[in-house]
Formats: C-alpha cells, structure tokens, sequence
C-alpha cells in the first residue's frame, strides 16, 4: 500500500499537465467553473464546442475508469439539504469569483496572479471555518 | 482539433481528480479540517498541479498557442468584493460537501444521487449568478 501522497501527488501533475496541453495546445485557461459557467450564460457560444468536448472528457474518462477497476467513490452526504446548499453556494460563488479551484487556484497561482492567490486564500479560509463550525461545532456533518 | 484536445485536457484532467482524492469528499473535508484530523493530501495535489503549469506559462511568452489564436492576457490585478465574497461562498459551499466544481462534473459517473444533486444545485447556482454578474459589470463600466 503506496503512501496517500503518492497518489495525490502523480493526480495534482496529471492535473496540471492537462492544464499546460489546454494553455499551450488550445491557448486557453482550464477552469471548470468558467468552462461551464461560459456555456449556461451564453458568454462561451463562440466556442461552445470546446467546452462541451472538454466536459465531455472531464465527465467521461474518470466514468470508464470507474467502471474499468472500480472503487471510486465520492463518499459524499446524502443530506438532501445540504446538498442543495452547498451546490448553490459553490455554483453562486465560484462565478461571482470568477474562478475556482483549478482556475484561481491551479492557473492563477502558477502565474502568481493576485486574484487567484486572493481568491485560494479566502476558499480554504472559508472552507476551515466551515468544517469547524458544521463539523466540530453543530456536528451536522 | 480544438475539441480533440479540448477532450484531451479534459479526460487527463479528470482521471488526475480521480487519481488525486480530489474527488473523494472524505479527504477533501479532512485537507480542510486544519483543527481535526488534518490529511495533508491535497497540498500534494495542489503543488504537483501548480509544477508543470508554472513551466507552462513561462512557455508562453512571445509565443502563440499550437492551434492558432493568443494566449491569456495578463492577469487583472484588481482585488474586489465579488472576489472576496464569491471565494467565501465557494469556500462555504466546498466545506459543507467536498466537492468543487471539476470533481462535481468528473464524479458524475460514479458519484450516484448526491453527486447529481449537489451539481443540479451547483448548475442552478451559476445560472442563479448570472445577473448578478450582469449587474456587476454594469457597475464596473458606470464607475
């Protein structure tokens, strides 16, 4: 049994290789909340192929290797409830932010841009807060 | 082309989410729980990503992408409210479930009803953003 951060390590350069082929390749930035957020307010049209090829992707090569080896589950609550809240919230605020994880955090740092490293700053901080008040604190998940 | 390696990216990208934890809403939850049981897992993650794109972006000056067009402008360096805010509602949302946006979409296949759920909400939510941004950008032009 390979170490957790083996893992997470050879994911993390998986995930930025990608993100250099999409930049170098395709000249564009890979992140997922602008790459889809781009096709549901219609600012994405002109290069909606693109996007949708990328979800397509995104959403199917980790599904054929869940079915190829299996295993892979995303343990998440099936509160209903908070669910829906969470979703809303990322969904509201990743667009309001302009970026998430792979846009702000992954190519925004890269480049040490002050948006992406602002925006890291207060989604891990909220993220912790979260955890603890949700978590330790009123212990609902 | 485009769309070819649009779906490349996209499918490197997603098994690496898969490979990583990153959509494992267990180890995403315990990299956040700084006073809990910390798993220091995504910081890997997050370094072994940030690597090869640093090298990227330095690839990219005085040059034009493979298939045609220019790269990213420079970075804005303004630092705003819907920054700010946006990345706390985020960080909210990402805390309470596990899941960002790339795992959302990349855990669709296995992820079962709460992965369907959690990325209906989340669709909702950036369609629910809309004309806020709208609103937004009208006030940045104004002023």
């Amino acid at each position: 049994m390979q170490p957790e951060w083996i893992f997470g390590l050879v994911g993390g350069l998986m995930i930025g290789i990608a993100a250099s082929l999409f930049l170098l390749i395709n000249g564009r930035i890979m992140g997922a909340s602008g790459i889809l957020g781009g096709l549901l307010d219609g600012s994405g049209r002109s290069n909606m192929t693109e996007r949708l090829a990328f979800i397509g992707g995104l959403i199917g090569v980790p599904a054929v290797i869940s079915l190829a080896i299996g295993g892979a589950e995303t343990h998440a609550t099936t509160n209903i409830t908070i669910l829906i809240v969470a979703g809303l919230l990322v969904g509201i605020g990743t667009r309001l932010a302009n970026g998430c994880t792979s846009g702000h955090g992954v190519c925004g740092i890269s480049r040490l841009s002050l948006r992406g490293l602002i925006a890291t700053v207060f989604y891990l901080f909220a993220g912790g807060i979260t955890i603890v008040l949700f978590k330790h604190i009123l212990g609902v998940i | 082309m485009r769309a070819l390696f649009a779906a490349i990216a996209g499918g490197l990208f997603g098994a690496g989410l898969l490979v990583s934890g990153m959509t494992d809403t267990r180890k995403v939850q315990g990299w956040l729980d700084v006073f809990g049981d910390w798993d220091p897992t995504l910081a890997f993650v997050l370094g072994g990503a940030i690597l090869p794109m640093a090298i990227a972006w330095s690839f990219t000056h005085g040059r034009a992408p493979v298939l045609g067009g220019v790269f990213p402008a420079k970075p804005e360096r303004r630092v705003d409210w819907p920054l700010i805010g946006g990345s706390l509602l985020f960080g909210a949302g990402w805390g309470l479930v596990g899941l960002c946006p790339g795992p959302a979409m990349a855990s669709l296949g296995f992820g079962g009803l709460s992965g369907l759920v959690f990325l209906v909400a989340m669709i909702a939510g950036m369609l629910a953003a809309v004309p806020i941004r709208r609103k937004i950008a009208a006030a940045g032009a104004s002023g």
